[in-house]
């Protein structure tokens, strides 16, 4: 049997010159962009873009000669005492050229909306969806903006900073539900009592 | 004089005896030896479920291994597994849809207090949305733990007076 390698080469790490002139292609692909800039990360280049022309560099990543058609990865960063507060970070990769980069961008907490990249990449719907409902940050011109983790009607977002793990006030939802199935069934036609009937 | 009835001679009955009982008691013997689970597997609970039905501890022996996948049909519903917010309402809705009598197991630590997960997204005991008969503990409980609560059940719907409402 093999030794097992020593810790330093137990992951498969790009190496860091390779990780520089990445950047550097980069670097020349969104120079027409103003505010954009590019930084060497430990695994991949990050590129920073303002919030105005995410759109904007974004479309240059995926129809440019990288071609970053595959949208892999959408989430958020909370990071509190930072203004602005929110970072999403998108993780594009290149089948073409086996090329990996992540971008990001930063929204406050009072206007926490970000263009969407459905457009671009309709995979990024759910991802969407998913941060929306986790971190509050709404996706403009999302087709369907709605929860998808949590149940309809629930409140708050559960990755935020200041919200508590035990969540606010559990049975909340769950008495609506119960005051919705007391009441009396709707008379008016197109209408019904609730989602499903009993 | 004797009694009102009399029972023939088992030999000369030709096959033909009978048996006095009370209706409550022959009531409560066809529910208690016949009920339907309603399989609500949501986790890894489920899979001790299943082999809670398969051979090795076969369900059937207490006559229950009918499982139905509608909730028309059952009678005893087996919460298995970790309940989160998003799924009660239709955990909710299953259980207004089987027909009474019904009766509940909360198998597992999570469906019964919400175990390890104490955040916002589980439910912390199902009790808090369904009236529960029997909580079994473990994570996940053995199958003969899930089939001792059957045989409580099965004694506790004895008890029961069917006829009194």
């Amino acid at each position: 049997m093999r030794p097992a390698p020593p810790p330093s080469q137990r992951v498969v790490r790009i190496p860091p010159d390779q990780i520089r002139n990445q950047a550097e292609e980069l670097r020349s692909l969104v120079a027409g962009i103003e505010g954009a800039s590019v930084e060497e990360g430990i695994d991949m280049p990050v590129l920073h873009l303002p919030r105005e022309r995410l759109l904007e560099g974004l479309q240059i990543l995926r129809d440019g000669p990288l071609a970053f058609r595959h949208c892999s990865m959408l989430t958020a960063v909370d990071r509190m005492p930072e203004e602005p507060r929110f970072e999403v970070v998108y993780g594009l990769y290149s089948i073409e050229h086996n090329r990996w980069v992540r971008v990001k961008t930063r929204c406050g907490e009072f206007d926490a909306v970000v263009p969407s990249v459905t457009g671009l990449w309709p995979g990024a719907n759910w991802l969407e969806r998913e941060c929306y409902d986790m971190f509050g940050i709404r996706f403009a011109d999302h087709p369907d903006l709605r929860r998808i983790l949590m149940p309809e009607g629930y409140e708050g977002f559960p990755l935020r900073k200041e919200f508590p793990r035990e969540g606010i006030e559990p049975g909340r939802l769950y008495r609506e539900w119960e005051r919705r199935r007391q009441e009396p069934p709707a008379t008016a036609a197109g209408e019904s009592a609730g989602r499903y009937e009993v | 004089m004797g009694s009102l009835i009399e029972a023939p001679e088992p030999r000369n009955a030709g096959g033909q005896g009978f048996f006095t009982t009370r209706l409550q008691h022959l009531i409560n013997w066809g529910r208690k030896n016949s009920l339907w689970p309603m399989p609500l597997g949501l986790s890894c609970c489920a899979i001790e479920m299943m082999a809670m039905v398969g051979p090795r501890y076969d369900l059937a022996r207490f006559g229950a291994e009918a499982m139905r996948f509608t909730p028309r049909q059952c009678d005893l519903m087996i919460v298995a597994g970790t309940l989160t917010w998003k799924m009660a309402q239709a955990a909710r809705t299953v259980y207004d849809q089987m027909p009474e009598p019904k009766w509940v197991i909360a198998m597992g630590v999570c469906s019964s207090s919400g175990g390890m997960y104490k955040n916002y997204a589980v439910v912390q005991g199902i009790d808090s949305i369904l009236p529960v008969d029997i909580y079994v503990p473990g994570c996940p409980p053995r199958p003969d733990a899930v089939i001792d609560a059957l045989l409580k059940i099965q004694k506790k719907i004895e008890k029961e007076r069917p006829l009194a409402r």
